[in-house]
Parts: structure tokens; sequence; C-alpha cells
């Protein structure tokens, strides 16, 4: 895979350029062609804005899966009170800057004085996990019924592309708030935050699928007309070879890129549904909900809104930076 | 808690201001405000800068739009306040402050309402030279008309219904289906002449003259009357008529010339203008009346300031000083559902009550001194018969008892606590607040509480409040709130308590307190004349709740009140729960 130290060549070539065939009759210098993704992730490592974002979503990313068992591990848990730290007739923390010290570095609430830093960090933990799985659910829909439509054509495409204009006009916000008022506490052997969570993961990935089918089935149309396509067919390849083995490598590009702006979409959405109070059950934390609390006391207790609004923002443009310098990385000519 | 002597002796005190204020005379008193010194509290129990300067402008908002014009169709408590600008019933509130104001004095009648056979029997006179604004008479009929109308519950369906209730119908359903041609075939209410109002009763009651109170009994004139449409323009009885009217928007009422204060000892009209906006976002209401020089007078809701302006106001003793803390006849409370395993059990039902936090609850609810006291019974301590019961010494641990709390699970059979779920009204944070600080406390003994926010407007039809889905959803603590038509035990209790409301397909009263004693102890008290004895039936009544612990009271409600420096005139009437009495107001010059 890698050229002899001190060649050059890797440094020079501008993005994406294989590097020149080498002259006619050099030998003993032996060249490999660079994978696509090796060079994608060459260009990757050139755009500092696009890494910075990386990082960020990585450290989020950590801190979700791993913030909350270090608090538990101090002892400190989302819903406990600290009704000491607030003023029960003004309702507002009794300390300067909404109670912040070193136990409560983003101070505390209004009213009960719950801890908003450990609320801010186990908020991530809910929406990235929803974000996430709401949109590999997308993904996966997506992927299948745009490969699907894309290669067979005909009936099919055309069943398939009607059923996604009509899932594209479904008015989902209205949806997601009428199902979540209809859903009893019990259902499909769940309860509890477990059925809300999956609930919302539900309503946002299975109603966002058709955005990513649509780029699916264009990117399918095209590669199936391609030579290489054409060439597998001839020597007698069937439907699910060529699906598997020539076409679904070639998605693999498109869907990373839209995966990584699906997130911070979702992630916004589950804000938007939690602040509306059909997210997830108090007083289990999440960012929305949280924005929603505030909102009663931004002129008197602006750090309560401040916090997790910060953390939404951060969130969601830590993906969209990291996407779009994905995108840029991977198709050269999006630039 | 009506004392004949003491309501003499207003109507005397108010009629000699009435007169003093129309022969334009300059007493002492009469300086058009401005030398008061302003306090915390200052218009609880007392006149605020009192004055008889009559002139400019009185401003109100709504954060809201009104339930309705309609004085058939309203049933808000400041809609009750306001609608005595424009319409006059048969009896009102004593215009007074402090606990003169719970008591009842004649408006439209000559005086109180005159009982026969029994309670069963209530006639009313009306004051002669009363007119509508287009100057017509008002006459008994006129009253008949209005009474018969607000029967109409398909057409005026959010009126209360206690006529509905009392009277003995016959049948009678509306007066836009009436086949008599005047229109009055209402068997129940005779008009023997033009200024004679009898009423019948299926049963007897002897607090008839509350119901006398209601914006049911304001005359309207049937030429006039549009159904649903009435509410446009709601023909004047009182000091002010409707100038403008835009739904939804504002409204401005300007002095009807009609009103003759001659038959109205009880209305000083200071303004000669009122406007109401509609619609305003709560949180700039408190902006616009905190603001220097106001620029808003009165919060029609008189709800108190938003959490946000009570933290301004608290905080600042120069804003501290124009407010004031009304309280109001009204429990925050939630009801133990013995539908629901293990609450079946009286005594995990008492170790709920012992556990609670109480103070916890009170800060959900705004604190101490904005939000109220710490309930130990059901009834709020100004309602008459009311007496102080603490079964449980609430007031000595106000954070629970949680050594008592667990004798309690022993004796129930559950050591180690339970799991339940608490219901609350989705779209109010004091609610979710409530239900998060009562999963902390009762956490601490092993009551494990799952909480479940419901859609305000159906909480009680469809969710809590059906018997049924209450108890498939394990909806074992129920968290809600009462507040009293009227200060008195009948107007506060009956419908919480009695088990008979209860009904199957859902309501909004009664939430599943169910004591054989305590219905038979409510038919004593409506068939006990005695007001005395009657009253004590109502303590008995808490009581007996209290011991069968099937309710967790929470706070007796007080709401913060701001009082822009733009008003005169301001005091808070008890009677009408807690509120400005709006007809006194009177504007700074």
């Amino acid at each position: 895979m890698t050229i002899d130290a001190g060649t050059p060549a890797d440094q020079s070539a501008p993005f994406g350029e294989l590097p020149a065939e080498p002259a006619a009759g050099t030998v003993g210098v032996r060249i490999e062609g660079r994978s696509l993704g090796r060079i994608a992730w060459n260009r990757l490592k050139r755009d500092r804005v696009a890494m910075a974002g990386g990082g960020v979503v990585i450290f989020l990313v950590l801190v979700a899966i791993a913030g909350p068992f270090i608090l538990l591990a101090f002892g400190r848990r989302p819903n406990d009170f600290h009704q000491e730290l607030v003023d029960p007739s003004l309702q507002l923390p009794i300390h300067r800057l909404g109670g912040m010290s070193w136990a409560h570095p983003f101070g505390v609430e209004p009213v009960n004085g719950r801890d908003l830093f450990t609320r801010v960090v186990f908020g991530a933990r809910i929406s990235l996990l929803i974000a996430f799985l709401a949109t590999l659910l997308s993904v996966v829909i997506g992927t299948v019924f745009g490969v699907v439509a894309g290669y067979f054509g005909g009936w099919v495409d055309a069943l398939i592309s009607r059923t996604m204009d009509v899932f594209l006009a479904f008015p989902l916000l209205l949806f997601a708030i009428a199902l979540a008022g209809v859903v009893p506490d019990h259902a499909f052997g769940a309860s509890g935050d477990v059925l809300r969570i999956g609930l919302l993961i539900f309503v946002i990935g299975f109603f966002n699928w058709p955005y990513i089918g649509r780029i699916v089935r264009g990117q399918t149309l095209s590669l199936r007309e391609r030579e290489f396509v054409e060439s597998a067919r001839s020597l007698g390849a069937r439907a699910p070879y060529i699906i598997f083995r020539e076409i679904l490598p070639n998605l693999v590009a498109p869907i990373l890129v839209y995966s990584t702006l699906l997130i911070p979409t979702n992630i916004l959405f589950e804000a938007a549904l939690s602040f509306l109070g059909v997210g997830v059950r108090p007083p289990t934390a999440t960012w929305g909900g949280m924005l929603s609390d505030a909102v009663h006391y931004y002129q008197v207790a602006p750090y309560f809104m401040i916090y997790p609004g910060l953390a939404i923002f951060v969130t969601v443009l830590a993906f969209n930076l990291f996407g779009d310098g994905l995108r840029d990385a991977l198709d050269p000519r999006a630039r | 808690m009506r004392r004949p002597a003491v309501a003499v002796v207003s109507i005397g005190a108010a009629l000699a201001l009435a007169i003093s204020a129309c022969g334009g005379g300059n007493t002492s008193s009469n300086n058009g405000g401005g030398a008061a010194t302003a306090a915390f509290n200052a218009a609880v129990g007392k006149i605020f800068d009192p004055s008889d300067k009559k002139g400019g402008t009185l401003r109100f908002a709504n954060s809201g739009d009104w339930d309705s014009l309609d004085p058939a169709d309203t049933y808000y408590g400041y809609s009750w306040d306001f609608i005595r600008y424009y319409g006059r019933s048969l009896v009102m509130f004593a215009p007074k402050p402090g606990s003169a104001g719970n008591e009842l004095v004649p408006d439209l009648a000559t005086s109180l309402g005159v009982p026969s056979d029994g309670a069963k029997t209530w006639t009313y006179h009306i004051r002669p030279g009363i007119k509508f604004e287009d100057g017509t008479p008002v006459t008994s009929k006129d009253v008949k008309y209005a009474v018969e109308r607000s029967l109409d519950k398909q057409t005026f369906t959010q009126g209360p219904t206690y006529l509905n209730d009392f009277l003995d119908l016959q049948g009678y359903t509306s007066p836009y289906n009436d086949p008599t041609p005047d229109k009055l075939g209402l068997k129940a209410v005779d008009t023997p002449d033009d200024l004679t109002i009898v009423f019948h009763l299926i049963k007897p009651f002897s607090g008839f003259d509350y119901f006398a109170m209601l914006p049911a009994t304001i005359p309207v004139p049937r030429a006039k009357d549009s159904g649903t449409n009435y509410k446009q323009h709601v023909v004047s009885t009182g000091p002010y008529m409707f100038q403008t009217n835009n739904p939804g928007k504002n409204f401005t009422l300007v002095r009807n010339p009609n009103w003759d204060p001659a038959t109205d000892p009880n209305r000083k009209a200071l303004p000669d203008k009122i406007e109401v906006q509609l619609n305003v976002n709560a949180d700039d209401i408190d902006n616009r009346m905190l603001a220097n020089p106001p620029d808003l007078d009165v919060a029609v809701e008189q709800t108190g300031l938003q959490a946000a302006g009570q933290a301004k106001v608290l905080a600042d003793p120069t804003l501290k000083k124009n407010a004031d803390v009304a309280s109001l006849a009204r429990l925050w409370f939630a009801v133990i559902n013995s539908d629901v395993k293990p609450l079946d059990n009286i005594h995990c039902r008492k170790a709920v009550l012992l556990a609670a936090d109480h103070e916890g609850y009170q800060r959900a609810y705004g604190g101490p001194i904005a939000g109220g006291d710490i309930a130990t019974s059901l009834m709020p301590p100004q309602i008459p018969g009311a007496r102080k019961i603490d079964l449980y010494n609430f007031d000595a641990n106000k954070n629970g008892d949680d050594a008592a709390a667990k004798s309690e699970l022993q004796q129930c059979g559950q050591p180690n606590g339970f799991a339940t779920s608490i219901s609350y009204r989705a779209e109010r944070p004091k609610e979710k607040a409530t239900a998060e600080s009562l999963q902390q406390s009762l956490a601490k003994v092993g009551i494990q509480l799952t909480i479940k926010p419901y859609p305000l407007a159906d909480y009680g039809k469809l969710y809590a409040g059906k018997p049924d889905f209450a108890k498939n959803n394990q909806l074992g603590i129920i968290i809600y709130g009462w507040g009293a038509d009227w200060p008195d035990g009948f107007g506060f209790l009956q419908q919480i308590v009695d088990s008979r409301v209860i009904r199957p397909q859902g309501g909004n009263t009664n939430l599943g307190i169910k004591i054989p004693a305590v219905d038979q102890l409510l038919d004593q008290a409506l068939q006990t004349t005695d007001k005395t004895a009657r009253e004590k039936l109502w303590g008995d009544i808490d009581q007996q709740v209290m011991e069968n612990a099937m309710a967790l009271p929470g706070i007796w409600a007080k709401v913060l009140l701001y009082r822009p420096s733009s008003m005169t005139n301001v005091y808070v009437n008890e009677g009408l729960g807690g509120y400005y009495d709006f007809v006194s107001l009177g504007v700074k010059q």
C-alpha cells in the first residue's frame, strides 16, 4: 500500500489525483494504487474544520457513553434535589451566577436545585442515542427500498417512489405529537423510558427514510448502467450478487455522508419533541425538555437556558462540520 | 356566614359613600390618591389609597381569551369579578376589603332573598328605576329570561349548572325552543309583577343567595338576545357599556348614561373608560405592569405574577411594596386512588401522606410567600366551618416523617415500599414540579413513582378522572387542584368529596374520594338549615377524608398580585376569591 519512504508523491498529490504514472522503463519503484478510503482519509485529514468537528463528535459520544457512569460513581444523580441552594421564595439559586461552584459547575436549576451539569451530561445520552438509532433506522430502510427501486425499475420503482412521496408529504411533527398522546404506558412489551425512547426512534427514523431512499435510488439508477455492472450481468451474475457486490460498495460513500448530516437534524427534532413535552417523560433529563423548563425563567435565570441550548448548538454544529468535510473528502467534484 | 345586621350596616356605609361621591363634595379622604404610602400587602384587609376621584382610563390585559362575555356562559372567577362593570345580578359580594367581602349584599334586588316553604322558595324584589343602556326599564321578566337562557347547556356550555340542578325545571330546557309566546315558560321562576321574582327549588337549599349572585341572574332583554352572538354586545345594566368589541383582540367599555348611581350603592365607577387587551403574553403583561410609569394597570386573570415577575418583585424592595399576597379559597392537592393496589389498604395511603415532602409541594407552587401555606386538610382556613385538622403532623414534619411512614408500610404488608404511578396535567409546570418532588420524597421510604403527564383539556374526562383509565394505568396518586366557586363549605367541598359525582365516563370534579360516611354527612348538611350546625358538618367531612387518608393536601394557595402605582382604591376581595375588586378601582390622576 505504501510507496517508499521519502518519495514525495504522497504529499505532492493534490486532492484526489492519483500519482502520475511512473515513466516507462523506470524499474524498481513499485507503485500501488491507493484505495478510495485511503484517499478520502488523506483529504479529510487536511480539512482542519472537519477534523475539529469530528473531534468534538468523538468527545460527545464518549461523554454520552461514559459520562453518566463517571458521575454516578461520584454519587451525582441527575434527579437529586439540592433545595438548600435555592431561595424558597424567589425560587432562584441563592449563590451568584446560577449557583455555579466546583460542586455545580453549570449551576443548579431554579425551584428544586437539580445540578445542571449532571443533567446536561445525562441529556447527551438520550439525545445521541435517539439520533443515532433513528438515523440507522432511516438508513437501513432507505437503502433497502432505494436500491430495490433503482435496480429493478418498472412498477416496483413506481410503487416505492409514490410511497416515498406519501411519506414526504406526511405532517411528521403533528403525527409524532398525536402518537405520543395515544400510545399507552405499556405497549409492545415495553414501558416507561424504554417505550418512549423506542417510540421516538421509530417516529423519527421511520418517517425520514424517503430522503435517503431517493438519493440511493438515484445513485443505483446510474450505477446499474455502468460497464462493470453490465459485465457482471453478461457473465451471468444474478441480481443479489450484483446488488451486494457491485452496487452497494459504491453506495457507501453517499450513505455515510448523508447519515452524518441526518444525525444533527434528528438531534434537533428530538429536542423539539422533548420541548413540546411529547418526548421522554420527566424527570429524565433531555436537552429539549430542559429548554422547555427554562423558558419560564429566561429573564431571571438565563444560564438555565444557555447550557442545554449550548449543548444542542455545539453538537449539531460539530456533526454538520464533520459531515460537510466528509462529503468533500469522498467526492471532490462536490467542492 | 351571612350576618344580616352587618350587611345592613355595610349598605348604609356604602350608600353614604355613593351619595357623597355624587354630590361631588371633596371630603378629607377624597384626595384622588397619591398620599398613600405603598407597602407590601397594603391592599389586603384594607383599602390602599382610597379615592373618589373620577376620570381616567383603566387598562386591563388577559394572557388568553375570555371564556365568554355572555353572563350565561362564563365560569372564570376573574370574569365574575369583571362582569359587574356591565351587569348587575340579584346579589353580589360586598365591595369591601377583608372578611367583610365574604358577605353577600343586594345589587339588583332590594334585599337578600326571602326564603319560604322550608328554603324551597326564594323571593327577591328588584330595585325600581334600574335601566338597560338603551333606557328600557329592567323588569323581573328580564331576570327570568336570563335565568332561562342560562339553563340551555346546549347553547351555553361553559357556565355553572347549579340552577339546572336545583330549580324545579319540570322538563324545561331552553327559551329558544319555548312554545309560549313571550318565551317565559319556565315554571320554576314566577314573576307576579314587574319588580318581583320567585324561585322554586326541587329541594331545600339554604344557600340560594349564592346562586342569586351568579352572572346568570344578570338581566338580558329578550329583544336584544341573539343566542351565542349576544356576547358580541351584552346589553349593560351596570355603570359601563361596550363601546367596541373585537373578539380575540380587545374591547373597550365607556360610561353607561342610563346607569343611575342612586340605584347602586355598591359601585364607585371611578374611571371614565376601561380598555381590555386579549391574548397578551403573560410575561409581557408582568413587564408592562412593572414598568415605570406602568403601561398596564391590571392583569385581569389575577393568577399572580409569572415565575420571572415573582423573582423580580420579591428581590426588589421598591417593587415588593407594590405587591399583595392574596389568599385564595383554593387547594392544590393529590387524590390517593384507592382503586389501585396496594393503596386500597389505608396504611399504604397513610404512608404516602406521611412520607410526602410538604415543603417540596410548597416550593413547586412558588414557595411560602407566593405559593401558599402548607395544607394540613382540605378546606382552606378562610372558609366558614374550616377548623385546624392536622392528623399527620404536617406542620411539625414539613419534609415528611419517614419513620412513621415506614411503620405504616409495615402494617400495610409492604415493608419495602411499592410501585405506583403519579399523574399531572402536562401543560402545568407547577404540577410537574410537584410530581418530581413527590417522586423524590416517597422514594426515601421505597415508594417508587412513575410520572405520567396527561393533556390538561381531557385530564378529567379521558384520563385521571375516568375511573377505568386511572385503575388500568395504575394512577395511584392524581395531582389536582380545586377552587371554591364561593367561600362556603358546600361550594368548596361537595364536588370533590361526594362519591356520587364520580361517573364511569369521567369528569372534572371528584377524582376518586369514596367514603360512604362522607356522602351521608353531605346529605345531612344540605338539610341542615341552622348555619352553625351546617358549618360544623363541613369540618366533620374534612376530618373524615383525612382520617381515611384519601387525599394528600398540598397547598392552600396564595397569589402574588402586583398593584401598579397608577391605580387607586385597591383592595383584595375575599368573597370573589382573592381578586382585586375591579368595580372599586380608580386611576391616579
